[in-house]
């Protein structure tokens, strides 16, 4: 990793997040098969540097969306851990007061107007929301988080047009992770990188190491940068890979979904190993400083399972409110 | 808010307020919805409007004419041609705050957009517990004749009404066109407003005031005692001429305008068919699975005991729009079809 000259408190607040996501996302993973959070999970372990790396340009009252791979996302724009846990342990508490599970998770306090699980469902939807801040001249800039999966889909292609059409204040993160579900990149595009799609709807696009939260640190700057100051919206696209299989919390490479040597190469590419190591050679964190952050979120993280488990169910009396 | 000094109109009866006013002065549909669009983008900055072609000279047959002139191409925005991206970018205007009315000229295009629509506009507030709302309205024509053929001339209602989270009218008067229009607008879910092209013409009178029609409520266009008519959009005016026929024929109709296919005036229909015991569904849609069925379930669950012949539908044929002007008008089912209806329930 490149030496970047941020200030130590950047460089923790990356960390804490990072360590936060990867930590819920264990958590979960371990508590899982108790069965009690009856929600699919699509876990993001292995990709925290970009939600880390991105939200951490954004304001509060900025704008995320989301996929059905979300906690990561949330977490970094500033969701309660606990209300996060309770939407997945279904409870009123939830931030989508147990109506949306792991793949709608809601919380426009922080600048979260939710996430969707049909693939590049969001994208439109965070141009529009781009499209109203033009509109109300409120500065805010938008974000959305896809996959290499939505790349496929139409709304894709017809944000981006939009979006340069209009020049909005948009940032699209596409997270390269290489598959949908367990399907390749490779078998269901074109080997053109993905940042260079943005070429032909006139936008800037860039391609840059997913796993290296300095890398998503800088091109994420110079992204918001650009939305917030009138210049309009930009592709990046991060290369990254998840750990774990596409939904659950197991491995799928035993049976054969992903290939092992691949998988192998990438878990040496850990984001948070990097970052750990980048911090102690060439910054002025402590071993210190991350223990305290490390013991904190581990607090913050069994307070929010607790929260999750302990609190009440929507009684089954509300199950038509909230349809309009 | 705007919105909340704006008088509603909560009747079902013809009789409108506006009328014991002044005698008000008749708009034509395409004026009426004009008027909305022009009176909501006035009273409420959030509101703009969006559609392929909008600001052409031609105006969506005429309800968009001078609007962007009057309020300026941000407002009044022409859009590419991406229904469901752009369906997309509606919704996330409205989820931020705005009030974006989505114009289509032709409901055959909304399809392009089943995604948004049902996914992602339809289910929002649900998925977030309520947190987050879409105050989005969809425009879009229903076009007949003239060989416009299977792909431009679909009554698509029955698809969109099927959808719990979003709101389905189909206005069928120019008093019902602006005040449900506006009514959308104002709403803060989502809602699909049906036009039917060949009532663009229609004139009544329309107060000036801005006023709001709520969904859900229908209207009863004419009184009587022998059967219901329960018709939507422009089978409500082959209704009307059915009713006046069969009094000829000594059968007294009452004509119920649905006006809001969902949610359906229960209500209003089971009231009505306790009263005359007989139940016809006039739909612009077709038969399978349409808002006939759903009003003819409507009798067999809730009124079944005050029945007194079997409920008859007077709907589109299993087939798409033929061009032919001899297919055409075999296919689409008229007043002549809605008075055989009635007689043979005698
Ligand atoms: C429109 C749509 N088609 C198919 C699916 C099924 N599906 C769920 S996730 C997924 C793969 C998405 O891949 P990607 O966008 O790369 O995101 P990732 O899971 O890799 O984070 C698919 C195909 C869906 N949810 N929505
Ligand atoms: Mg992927």
């Amino acid at each position: 990793m490149k030496k970047s000259g941020l200030p130590a408190d950047t460089l923790k607040q990356l960390y804490a997040t990072m360590f936060t996501i990867r930590h819920f996302e264990d958590r979960i993973a371990l508590l899982y098969p108790e069965q009690e959070m009856k929600c699919p999970v699509h876990l993001c372990t292995g990709q925290e540097a970009i939600a880390a790396g991105v939200c951490i340009h954004l304001k509060k009252e900025d704008y995320i969306f989301g996929t059905h791979r979300s906690h990561g996302h949330c977490i970094a724009k500033g969701m309660d851990l606990r209300s996060l846990a309770a939407e997945l342990y279904g409870k009123s508490a939830g931030c989508s007061r147990g109506r949306g599970g792991s793949m709608h998770l809601a919380d426009p306090d922080h600048g979260i107007p939710g996430t969707s699980a049909i693939v590049g469902g969001c994208i439109p939807l965070a141009v529009g929301a781009g499209l109203s801040s033009v509109m109300k001249g409120d500065g805010r800039v938008s974000a959305v988080f896809f996959g290499d999966g939505a790349v496929d889909e139409g709304t894709f292609h017809e944000s981006m047009n939009f979006a340069s059409l209009k020049k909005l204040p948009v940032v699209f993160v596409c997270e390269n992770n290489y598959y949908a579900t367990n399907s390749p990149q490779c078998a269901r595009q074109p080997d053109v990188p993905i940042a260079e799609r943005a070429r032909s709807y006139g936008i800037p696009g860039k391609r840059a190491d997913g796993n290296d939260v300095l890398s998503v640190y800088a091109a994420a700057k110079e992204a918001v940068g650009r939305a917030r100051s009138a210049g309009g919206p930009t592709l990046l696209e991060f290369e990254t890979y998840r750990w774990k299989a596409h939904v659950g919390p197991n491995s799928d490479i035993e049976n054969g979904c992903r290939p092992a040597d691949a998988h192998q190469r990438w878990l040496k590419k850990c984001p948070l190993e990097m970052f750990q190591r980048y911090l102690r050679e060439h910054s002025s964190v402590t071993e210190e400083d991350l223990e305290l952050i490390e013991s904190r979120v581990e607090r913050e993280i069994d307070e929010a399972v607790e929260f999750g488990k302990k609190s009440p169910y929507p009684d089954a009396s509300e199950l038509t409110e909230y349809v309009y | 808010m705007p919105w909340t000094n704006i008088q509603a109109d909560d009747s079902r009866s013809p009789v409108r307020f506006g009328s014991e006013e002044q005698p008000v002065r008749e708009l034509s549909y395409r004026e009426a919805i004009r008027e909305a669009l022009s009176q909501a983008l006035e009273m409420d900055e959030r509101v703009f409007l969006m559609g392929e072609g909008i600001d052409d000279p031609g105006g969506v047959f005429g309800t968009t004419v001078g609007l962007m002139e009057k309020f300026g191409e941000k407002r009044v925005m022409d859009c590419p041609v991406a229904e469901n991206g752009m369906t997309g970018v509606a919704i996330g205007a409205a989820i931020c705050g705005m009030r974006p009315v989505f114009i289509h000229m032709r409901a055959d295009f909304l399809p392009m957009c089943m995604d948004q629509i049902i996914n992602h506009a339809a289910k929002w507030s649900y998925m977030t517990g309520g947190k987050v709302k879409v105050p989005l309205t969809i425009r879009a024509v229903i076009g007949r004749g003239w060989g416009s053929a299977a792909q431009h001339s679909q009554s698509l209602q029955a698809l969109f009404a099927h959808i719990p989270g979003l709101k389905v009218v189909m206005p069928a008067s120019p008093y019902d066109a602006k005040g449900l229009l506006l009514g959308s607008i104002a709403a803060d879910g989502p809602t699909v407003v049906i036009e039917h092209r060949w009532l663009y013409d229609q004139k009544e009178g329309v107060p000036e005031k801005p006023y709001v029609i709520h969904a859900g409520k229908g209207a009863v266009r004419r009184e009587g005692t022998d059967v219901t008519i329960v018709a939507t959009s422009y089978m409500v005016y082959e209704a009307l001429r059915a009713a006046s026929e069969l009094q000829l024929k000594g059968i007294s109709a009452e004509v119920i305008d649905l006006r809001s296919v969902q949610p359906v005036d229960e209500g209003l229909i089971i009231e009505s068919v306790k009263k005359t015991g007989r139940l016809i569904a006039a739909d612009t849609g077709w038969k399978v699975c349409g808002v006939s069925a759903e009003v003819a379930a409507l009798a067999a669950e809730k009124a079944y005991d005050c029945l007194k012949a079997p409920v008859k539908r007077v709907c589109l044929p299993a087939a798409p729009a033929p061009a032919s002007a001899v297919l055409e008008r075999a296919y689409y089912p008229g007043f002549e079809d809605i008075v055989r209806a009635a007689e043979e329930m005698r």
